[in-house]
């Protein structure tokens, strides 16, 4: 048997509650745009999340906006934003000319306004389901999100589902004491899946001018160097949901993203590792295959949680 | 775009600060403009974490190899410096836009300061290829960091020297500089690199004279394919004031645009 035919005999497959992907890797929000095109193929992609979008436009955050750090980079962008309508007439039109399934990011100043434009979206044909960034720490003052509060993160979910018949995903923040209850309360508000997790909240100074290396004082840390408290809280969120969850944190490569899924996800999201690789969800696909082939799995679906615990 | 891993041909030290990167660019299907960068991984490790952007120095078509003039200024570039000839390079690009040399321009400025020759040199080049007399102003801290001298000379261009250690660099001293050369010469099209003072003084001059002019901007950035939004610059566009990513939109711009912070 040549490799090819036995490539082609591997399951990818993956289904996040109701939105079917035919492989489980897709972009993270803010990581991923037009600008791509030339680099990868976006119908090999397990899905396509254009960076988030918000009602009006915005301007983002005063420069610099990213720097380095070990194994990492903190960002803080503010979602530099066109708004709904550019969105709808432009963004989404297009991503016509692929088959990958969307999911739109959405963002939001209130929960009537996550309803509002949840609304919108979901009614497009272009959008096949709807993350709800409730986590963004770029936004307000100290980081402060819709996601850090169990009682806000249930209420949103719940207004959104009264609008949408598409899947909603709830992208979780990392900055909270218990995960698992956010979790919940987006299950419990009707999400279909979650995103586990948006970026750490973080800061870096440069000792010689003594200021702040990003314009916004704070941003959000990615990259390897947040895997590992990835990996943890994907696993904290598996034990207590019942619903799909996409990884997202520190995946470079293709042994990460299956970290991520030994964990309890179901997709993985890349988001730094274009920055470094602009093949890199490729590259990544091309190494969970090569993974399954060596311990000889032909479904991807057998090692979603599978991380081996004696309890 | 392209990423590929090209071979280093040469990556040594040619001045205090300065290094000078060649790589075997045969592999390279795009054309490269002058203005252009390329965004290079500096090592293999997670420490530097990102890609460095690095303007185009040299393009040399025939051999097929791009040159890079660079600063050692912090962990990337000094990674960069420790790479050796014969290993491979993790290159991407060539990104953005380039200058515009218009086919009628005769005669053009460039006034540049530091690491900002390096990517005023490879338009010298071009110039050269369409029989553009080029003027130029470099400015550096020390002579020593003057090293592309000898390079746009070799392109035929005209070069006026001023440092900060000889005290000719001052803005002053630049803006009779200029006044003199604009009196002199019918400047078609002028360009700027390297400095901010620099860029403020030639956005007056070619306002007050109506000369085009462009300048090659430079910003930290994350993804270089205009996705992330973090090298972002605002442009004055009428009564408008737009956002523009340098790394897509640029990182060359019409220099009366851009509003120089």
């Amino acid at each position: 048997m040549t490799n090819q035919t036995v490539q082609e005999s591997l399951n990818l497959k993956v289904d996040l509650n109701g939105l079917q992907l035919s492989n489980p890797i897709m972009p993270a929000s803010g990581a991923f745009g037009e600008g791509m095109e030339g680099v990868i193929d976006f119908n090999a992609l397990g899905a396509i999340v254009p960076k988030s979008i918000t009602k009006h436009p915005r301007p983002g955050n005063a420069t610099p906006r990213v720097c380095e750090v070990p194994a990492g980079m903190i960002n803080s962008i503010g979602i530099q934003s066109k708004g709904i309508e550019y969105y709808l007439k432009h963004t989404l039109p297009f991503y016509e000319k692929y088959d990958t399934p969307l999911i739109a990011s959405i963002s939001a100043d209130s929960i009537d306004e996550f309803a509002e434009m949840s609304e919108v979206l979901a009614a497009h044909r272009r959008v096949d389901a709807l993350e709800l960034n409730i986590s963004c720490p770029n936004l307000k003052g100290d980081g402060q999100a819709f996601g850090m509060d169990a009682d806000i993160t249930y209420e949103l979910t719940k207004k959104v589902r009264q609008v949408s018949d598409k899947p909603i995903i709830c992208k979780l923040t990392p900055n909270v004491t218990r995960i698992q209850d956010i979790a919940l309360a987006a299950e419990e508000g009707g999400a279909n899946a979650l995103t586990a997790v948006n970026t750490l909240l973080a800061m870096s100074i440069d000792v010689h001018t003594r200021k702040p290396k990003i314009g916004n004082v704070m941003g959000g840390l990615s990259g390897p160097a947040v895997r590992p408290i990835v990996v943890r809280m994907i696993y904290q969120c598996y034990k207590v949901t019942n619903i799909p969850i996409i990884g997202c944190g520190g995946v470079m490569n293709g042994e990460d993203a299956l970290e991520l899924m030994l964990a309890g996800a179901t997709a993985v999201q890349v988001g730094t590792a274009s920055f470094i690789n602009p093949t890199a969800m490729l590259d990544i696909l091309d190494e969970i295959k090569a993974y399954m082939k060596e311990h000889k799995i032909d479904d991807i679906n057998d090692i979603i949680g599978q991380v081996d615990i004696n309890e | 775009m392209e990423s590929l891993k090209m071979k280093i041909l040469s990556n040594v030290q040619v001045s205090e600060r300065y290094w000078h990167l060649s790589v075997d660019a045969s592999q390279l299907q795009t054309k490269v403009s002058p203005g252009q960068f390329f965004y290079i991984r500096c090592g293999e490790a997670y420490y530097p974490f990102l890609r460095r952007p690095f303007s185009i120095y040299r393009i040399n078509k025939q051999e097929k190899v791009l040159e890079f003039l660079y600063l050692t200024k912090g962990l990337g570039t000094k990674r960069l410096t420790e790479m050796k000839a014969g290993e491979k390079i993790d290159i991407f690009g060539p990104l953005g836009h380039g200058f515009t040399l218009k086919d009628d321009a005769s005669n053009i400025l460039l006034l540049a300061r530091g690491v900002g020759i390096a990517t005023l040199a490879a338009l010298a080049q071009e110039a050269l290829e369409k029989n553009v007399k080029t003027t130029a102003i470099l400015s550096a801290r020390t002579y020593n960091d003057l090293l592309a001298t000898e390079t746009l000379q070799s392109f035929g261009a005209i070069i006026h020297k001023v440092t900060d250690e000889d005290g000719t660099s001052d803005v002053h001293n630049v803006s009779q500089l200029v006044d003199t050369i604009m009196d002199r010469d019918h400047i078609h099209a002028a360009y700027t690199c390297g400095s901010k003072r620099l860029a403020r003084l030639l956005q007056e001059k070619t306002r007050e004279r109506q000369i085009p002019a462009e300048i090659a901007l430079e910003e930290n950035m994350g993804c270089a394919m205009g996705v992330c939004f973090a090298c972002v610059c605002d442009i004055q566009e009428e009564d408008e004031i737009r956002s523009v990513r340098i790394c897509l939109d640029g990182p060359v711009f019409p220099l009366e645009k851009v509003i120089i912070p």
